[in-house]
């Protein structure tokens, strides 16, 4: 792609996507829980950059109210209910680090270029630009994929999770130029739900395990001399 | 019109207001009373859509489109629904009664019951892809709550599971209505289409040949597994199993009875406009031979799986996954005869499993645990549980004069004719399953009861209803059921059967 062709609200954009997906790259490293919800916040506020700018270029006008409220939810609401959340739990100064760093950003380099080679025939060469958004987008929803595989922590995969969504989001704005606002309407208020249904389970999975690491959640599996044991 | 909206607002109403009444009792019986609400009008609606062909609608700007495909899956969510709330309230009655269940619990449990209803309910009836992915995700936030009901720490786990891999399951299927959307964005909808049209259903499929086959084809990959992971497509399936034996067993028995199909449904709305998309390319079905292959896998391993079971409600999930296999396999296969067999699959699979998980729900109680080696000698401590797991498990292994058998022939029958080789995997698949449920089902039916266990106050008039009517459209399929199926399978396949 030649980059300078484009208009300057176009490399405007692949600027603050490029931002973006960075920052996936730093919450999927990050270790400290606390550092890792700025990571989020500030990759949610790059969201709604990337959407109103993609606003002002296209006329777009109900986009900047989807910019408004991305940047509501994604970067002030959620990552301050998280903060809550993680002070709740006495959590602030919880550190985890990954078990093979190296590996895991290989891989979420790995699925960079996977999702660079999946769009390639999309779409026609001179519509590069919405390719390489497109490419960015899938990236960041497959790092949040493996954010959720290679974290154990509770928090740390709700982070994943609304990564996933910042990435899906980054896709309809960029790609489409929005999905109808009554759909993203719906989208919003399903992931606020999401977090607050996160908010109660953390406190409920800290209740029953003592910890919030999920990969201490293993009394349902396959093998027999578990499963169906005397429960009632 | 009038009759769509007491459908959908029935449920809405209900949701609210149960959300308020505090005594349980009143809980029960009002949650029994919107059920049947819901479904006097979605019997309103099959009679307005049979009437008129279609009914549309719009509702906050949401366009809302029903014809004979949705109607019919309507009518049997709302009937479900029904019989489910009147078992569901002496059932709860009796876990609140062993304390279980935590104070509002109650509460939590009939509203979530009815806002499940209506996101069920405008999944079915919306025109809209995005509306239709925030329903069917709306679905998970209702029923997450009700998985970890008891508050155990399995249950606490399974509702873990079942939120984080469906969640992520259906962001994949929004990535992939996105690049939908995406593939729509060049196609002339006309000058007097709404804004947006590109995620309007009905407009896409009209134009569904103008779509850019390339991004459609990956688009489909992502909503497959997507909303497969709703359906309980191996290997996605992991959360099934958890979800339905930990939650509340009236749970079990409408996310078996209802969620899988309504995700189904999404997926045969899908395949509609990917075919419509691939027609002129060098791969017209490839749709349909993913939906195939991930079809015969589920049924395989899920048939499979039923062998090492040790608890009863786990068993009847994999049997169920079994069961979803065969019909995401049935509509891979396309065709006039395999839809009408899929469709015709899904009613009474529906009713099938929502009898058994009834009845599993009794006989847990008198056991008094949900371990398979627990449960023994049902027919001689209480023949009506007995009986009716025996004969809802021969309904649900198709077992003639059962409808199950019938759709499973026609299934069959369709294979031969179109991919005569795969017959011999279902067979074999048929012949494992039915293996599967009967090594564990004898001893629970005619077992020595173990000393001191007494019957339990049973509620068996869903299961009757139930499998009276499985029975029924085994013996005889009603001539408007009939054709009223027939014109389901003519709005997919575009050729009738009959």
């Amino acid at each position: 792609m030649n980059l300078p062709a484009l208009p300057l609200l176009q490399q405007l954009v692949v600027l603050l996507a490029a931002l973006v997906l960075f920052l996936s790259f730093v919450l999927l490293a990050q270790s400290r829980l606390v550092s890792a919800i700025h990571a989020f916040a500030w990759q949610g506020a790059l969201v709604a950059a990337v959407t109103a700018v993609v606003a002002l270029s296209g006329e777009v006008h109900h986009l900047y109210f989807s910019a408004g409220l991305t940047l509501i939810l994604k970067a002030l609401v959620i990552p301050a209910m998280l903060h809550r959340q993680v002070r709740g739990l006495e959590l602030e100064r919880h550190t985890e680090a990954l078990q093979r760093p190296t590996l895991a950003i290989m891989a979420a380099v790995g699925l960079v270029i996977f999702s660079s080679w999946l769009v390639l025939p999309l779409v026609a060469e001179e519509l590069a630009f919405t390719r390489n958004i497109l490419a960015i987008s899938l990236a960041v929803v497959l790092i949040g994929f493996l954010m959720m595989v290679v974290r154990q922590q509770a928090v740390a995969q709700v982070l994943g999770f609304m990564s996933i969504e910042n990435g899906l989001f980054l896709a309809a704005v960029s790609a489409t130029g929005g999905m109808p606002l009554i759909v993203e309407l719906g989208v919003a208020f399903d992931v606020l739900v999401a977090m607050v249904l996160f908010g109660v389970f953390f406190f409920h999975i800290r209740e029953s395990i003592d910890s919030l690491d999920v990969d201490r959640l293993n009394r349902l599996s396959e093998t027999p001399e578990i499963a169906g044991e005397e429960r009632p | 019109m009038t009759a769509l909206l007491i459908t959908l607002i029935a449920p809405l109403l209900g949701a609210l207001l149960l959300a308020m009444v505090r005594p349980p009792a009143v809980g029960g019986w009002l949650n029994l009373a919107v059920s049947a609400l819901t479904l006097a009008a979605a019997g309103w609606l099959a009679w307005t859509v049979a009437l008129e062909g279609e009914v549309f609608g719009r509702l906050i700007g949401i366009g809302f489109r029903v014809d004979a495909f949705n109607v019919y899956l309507v009518a049997l969510t709302a009937f479900v629904g029904l019989t489910t709330s009147i078992f569901s309230r002496p059932y709860m009655r009796h876990v609140r009664a062993e304390g279980r269940v935590y104070l509002g619990g109650m509460r939590v449990y009939h509203s979530m019951y009815q806002t499940f209803m209506l996101t069920m309910l405008t999944a079915l009836t919306t025109d809209n892809l995005g509306v239709l992915w925030v329903a069917v995700e709306g679905a998970t936030l209702a029923t997450v709550l009700l998985v970890s009901l008891y508050r155990t720490p399995e249950a606490i786990e399974a509702a873990w599971k079942y939120f984080i891999l469906c969640g992520v399951g259906i962001a994949l299927a929004l990535f992939g209505t996105v690049l939908t959307y995406f593939a729509a964005q060049h196609v002339d909808f006309g000058t007097l289409a709404e804004p947006g049209a590109g995620l309007i259903w009905s407009s896409l499929y009209t134009h569904a040949a103008a779509l850019d086959p390339t991004v459609m084809r990956i688009a489909f990959v992502f909503l497959l597994v997507g909303y497969g992971t709703k359906v309980g497509l191996v290997p996605m399936h992991q959360w099934l199993p958890d979800a339905h034996s930990e939650g509340p067993t009236p749970m079990s028995a409408v996310l078996s009875g209802l969620l899988l199909n309504v995700a189904l449904y999404a997926l045969v709305r899908f395949k509609m406009l990917v075919d419509g998309s691939l027609a002129a390319t060098a791969s017209p079905h490839l749709a349909g031979a993913l939906l195939m292959g991930f079809g015969l896998v589920s049924f395989t391993v899920a048939g499979l799986f039923l062998h090492r079971q040790r608890d009863i409600k786990r068993l009847f999930s994999y049997s169920s996954i079994e069961h979803m296999g065969l019909m995401t396999f049935a509509f891979g296969l396309g065709g006039p005869l395999a839809t009408f067999g899929a469709l015709l699959h899904m009613l009474v699979h529906s009713l099938t499993k929502s009898a058994i998980f009834v009845t599993v729900g009794h006989a847990a109680h008198i056991a008094g645990s949900q371990g398979i080696e627990k449960i023994r000698g049902l027919i001689r401590t209480q023949p009506a549980v007995g009986w009716s797991l025996l004969i809802g498990v021969a309904a649900i292994a198709g077992f003639p004069p059962f409808g199950v058998f019938t759709s499973e022939f026609l299934l069959l029958t369709a294979t031969m004719q179109a991919q005569p080789w795969l017959t011999l995997p279902l067979v074999t698949g048929l012949a494992i399953a039915f293996a599967g449920l009967f090594r564990h089902l004898h001893p629970m039916v005619y077992g020595t009861p173990p000393e001191g266990q007494q019957p339990v106050q049973a509620n068996l008039i869903p299961v009757a209803v139930h499998l009276g009517l499985v029975l029924w459209l085994g013996l005889a399929i009603p001539g408007f059921l009939a054709q009223w199926l027939n014109r389901a399978t003519q709005l997919i396949t575009g050729s009738s059967l009959l």
